[in-house]
């Protein structure tokens, strides 16, 4: 009776934690509404499971449980209930999967209009790289990173010119213009981790790895690391603002480029710079 | 063997080898240390788990109190914190729980359930023993190792688990680890064979494959699939080491570590989580197939009832454990591999789930219409259901590849995994000491204790890794000493209180399950030959606790399966599996 009780007991606390306590995911700030809407989906289907099975259990401890003179009953096997149960469990699965693929293929696709940006991330900080009027990131490498040149900008490549280039400061976005994040790390694995935005990716020294997103809301959001770093792991924190369009323009124009110069004389440096086409 | 009645109308084969003696213990060495006895070799290797695993309990503690109560404990510093998690994930999933339920229960049970007098190979048996106590001393010594053990956590992610930023990372930590490793896997490999070959050649006559208890078919198939994946890890630790140790560059790019470039270049960090997860995600069924199979007999014995569809219940087995070769990757869906991939895992994920399902659908079915007394063993494993329900339910969550992606490295991933392979297999492990103590000792374990120890740990299990799934979705990183962020309402520093102290409490009640093993040890009341009237062929030994070539003169014959429980027409409700009888009517009883 007891028991029975409490498993009774455990399905109301599971599912009144769930609709009562406060905790649930942050207010989302990007365009993966679909991903939250995945995940409500299967709580929903999960849910539903974990209550008809707990319930199910409580009933029988309490209907069965042991009296003189009972006797179990005998059967084997029940085909045809086996089939039956393989049938709804496969389709309750497919149920959740189906719309699981489907946004992952959206999630992996970069639209064409994405602006390119980059995070470079080392123990235990974060640096941004934007395109600077040309458009495109100067490519990069290891080898290249000294105390003038913190994120190993190409110097030869003329693209790389321009590049605004924020060491150590905080990243700005503009309002609904998709970006592509490209993840460079110069030392060990890294995440760039926005909960609002519901992205992220591992940054692995070695390559370049991606994830977009388009910022839907404006604000002041926090930057974590979620990939065990060391011993700073827990304290690589940073901020990304997302700014109205004209903000953004002004802040932009406070920044500097790779070569040096105020990012809003970007466009003569891009012209003069010169260097060779990688 | 003329009382026995050969030829195909019983099904019982005549005997193709003769009855060999296992070897006898001559001294108190050989007695008492290097012993060859699967029995008691079975208990070393319970012993040594539990052991370390207590090591690993407390370091839980620690882990809790600075989540619960940042702050307040000076001592624990970023670094000491990231290596008690450390030591505390590898600890329980290597050392404790792979240990115990291979070396540990499969030791003590497959001579017996498959009627055997011994392992086939007691020497090598006994050596996969000191081999695995070998690996223990040396990854407690790097508790006391220059620079304390390796905080890599217990995934060891090279770069950072090699480099300076990392506690052991360039000292003794991260070496000493990967040592422990390979040292483990070498002892396993020597016991994993001989379990394998075990139940393959030396089951007893009419002990078909498919009459074997489910606890064998659990046990069994996580062997072969330890034996397959742990190689994987193998590698990976003796490439680390090179790296570490030789400067070879394996998983090891071009990088530059605090502003100084390092002599490493062309290696890849993402191989090595290819060839960890390989191991990994195997892993994670390595220890919950044997909980399976258990659980399975748990049920049946102490509902009256056979297991509700065996034969659907050992394939179910059988495919996950093939299955679970080819998802390791949905580990890894945030790590940067191509994202294509992210289509195959997710769906071999999630096609898991069905044969898990029918596990869970079968094992409430057993309890339907059955005769259920609540003893311990079935408390434990209706609190194993309800944790590994909840537990395998989220896996859907992170499974689904899109899903993943903000939950990923969450709170949520370790509340997850905690409730799927860390609390619902120690509830195993607990019903299963329950259910075999009187095998083992010939006394019941006191039950008044065991219930304070069943509602404690299974409400406080409950209490800690539910609500701990509500912190990750919030959005909180594992992982971090202190989780105060912007977006992190004050709320959740209460809860995490809250499970800290419900995490101190599951453990002191842990405490009270040791006294009540010594206790009952020396006062508990005598079991009798077979206590629980359970039909399987280990208690049918002629005595309790079974002697050194269990079967006095002769081998049991095996005339059905291990689920004849409450046949109709039957002069008890159960019929022991050697027991000559006439057969149950079902046509497909094995």
């Amino acid at each position: 009776m007891i028991v029975a009780a409490s498993l009774v007991l455990i399905v109301l606390f599971s599912v009144g934690f769930h609709l009562l306590s406060p905790w649930w995911w942050t207010p989302i700030a990007s365009n993966w509404g679909y991903i939250d809407t995945t995940l409500v989906v299967t709580f929903w289907i999960t849910g539903a499971v974990f209550v008809a099975v707990v319930l199910f259990m409580a009933w029988c401890v309490f209907r069965y449980r042991h009296k003189p003179g009972r006797v179990a009953h005998y059967e084997p096997e029940s085909r045809r209930l086996e089939i039956w149960l393989t049938g709804l469990t496969a389709l309750g699965v497919a149920a959740m999967l189906a719309p699981g693929l489907v946004v992952w293929k959206q999630f992996i696709t970069v639209p064409d209009e994405a602006t390119e940006i980059e995070v470079v991330a080392q123990q235990w900080f974060w640096s941004y790289r934007l395109p600077g009027v040309d458009g495109r990131l100067g490519s990069s490498g290891v080898e290249w990173i000294d105390f003038e040149n913190p994120l190993g900008i190409n110097p030869h490549d003329r693209f790389g010119a321009d590049d605004v280039v924020i060491d150590a400061g905080d990243l700005h976005l503009p309002l609904g213009q998709p970006v592509k994040v490209n993840l460079r790390s110069i030392d060990v694995l890294h995440d760039f981790y926005v909960p609002e935005f519901r992205a992220k990716m591992d940054m692995v020294p070695g390559m370049v790895t991606y994830f977009w997103f388009t910022p839907t809301r404006t604000g002041e959001f926090e930057v974590l690391c979620a990939e065990l770093c060391g011993t700073g792991h827990g304290i690589m924190r940073g901020y990304v603002l997302i700014d109205e369009e004209a903000e953004y323009e002004a802040w932009l124009g406070e920044q500097f480029t790779f070569a040096g110069l105020p990012a809003s004389q970007g466009i003569q440096v891009a012209k003069t710079a010169g260097g060779s086409d990688p | 063997m003329s009382s026995v009645s050969e030829g195909p109308d019983t099904g019982i084969p005549p005997a193709e080898v003769p009855d060999l003696p296992p070897p006898h213990a001559h001294g108190f060495w050989s007695r008492w240390v290097f012993s060859q006895d699967a029995k008691y070799i079975a208990l070393q290797y319970s012993g040594t788990a539990i052991a370390i695993g207590l090591v690993a309990l407390v370091l839980s503690w620690l882990i809790r109190m600075q989540l619960g109560f940042p702050g307040v404990f000076d001592f624990i510093s970023a670094e000491a914190y990231y290596q008690f998690i450390t030591m505390h994930g590898m600890i329980m999933v290597v050392y404790l729980l792979t240990a115990i339920f291979l070396g540990g229960f499969g030791n003590y049970l497959i001579p017996l359930m498959v009627g055997a007098r011994d392992m086939v190979f007691p020497f090598v048996n006994m050596l996969s023993f000191w081999m695995y106590f070998a690996a223990v001393v040396v990854l407690a010594a790097s508790f006391f190792a220059p620079g304390g053990p390796t905080g890599a956590g217990w995934t060891l992610y090279p770069p950072q688990a090699i480099l300076s930023g990392t506690p052991g990372g360039t000292q003794w930590g991260i070496v000493l680890m990967l040592v422990s490793l390979i040292l483990f896997i070498i002892g396993f490999t020597m016991g994993g064979l001989n379990y394998a070959v075990t139940v393959l050649q030396a089951r007893t006559r009419g002990m078909t494959l498919m009459r074997m208890p489910l606890t064998i078919w659990g046990i069994f198939t996580a062997t072969v699939m330890a034996l397959l994946a742990f190689p994987a890890l193998f590698v990976a630790a003796v490439m680390m080491l090179f790296d570490r140790l030789l400067g070879t560059s394996f998983f090891m790019p071009a990088l530059v570590e605090m502003g100084e470039q390092l002599s490493y270049g062309g290696g890849s960090p993402i191989v090595f989580q290819h060839l960890f997860w390989f191991f990994g995600h195997p892993e994670v069924y390595i220890v919950a197939l044997p909980a399976f199979g258990i659980v399975s007999d748990l049920i049946a014995v102490h509902a009256r009832k056979n297991i509700f569809g065996y034969r659907m219940m050992v394939w179910a087995i059988v495919i996950i454990g093939a299955l679970s070769f080819i998802v390791w990757a949905h580990h890894m869906y945030v790590s940067g591999m191509h994202p294509y991939f992210g289509f195959f895992f997710a769906t071999t994920t999630l096609i898991i789930a069905v044969p898990t399902a029918l596990k869970v659908y079968n094992w409430v079915l057993t309890l339907w219409r059955g005769d259920i007394h609540l003893t311990l063993p079935m408390l434990f494993a209706l609190g194993f259901i309800v944790t590994f329900l909840n537990g395998g339910l989220t896996g859907l969550f992170l499974g689904n590849v899109v899903v993943d992606v903000p939950l990923s490295d969450t709170m949520f991933v370790v509340a997850h995994f905690h409730m799927v392979m860390g609390v619902a297999p120690i509830m195993v492990i607990f019903g299963a000491i329950y259910h075999w103590f009187p095998l083992i000792s010939g006394r019941m374990l006191s039950h008044r204790m065991g219930l304070v120890h069943f509602w404690v740990t299974f409400i406080g299990a409950y209490a800690i890794f539910f609500p701990m799934h509500y912190v990750g979705l919030v959005g909180v990183p594992r992982r971090y000493p202190d989780i105060t962020a912007s977006f992190v309402p004050d709320s959740v520093a209460t809860l995490n209180a809250f499970i800290t102290v419900a995490a101190l409490t599951v453990g002191a009640a842990q405490m009270l399950f040791l006294f009540n093993l010594f206790w009952s040890l020396c006062f508990g009341r005598r079991s009798g030959l077979n206590p629980w009237r359970a039909a399987s062929l280990e208690w049918q030994t002629p005595e309790i606790p079974p002697r050194h070539g269990n079967w006095g003169k002769e081998l049991p014959v095996v005339y059905r399966w291990a689920y004849d429980y409450s046949v109709p027409g039957a002069a008890r409700d159960y019929i022991a599996q050697d027991d000559p009888g006439p057969r149950a009517s079902w046509s497909h009883v094995p």
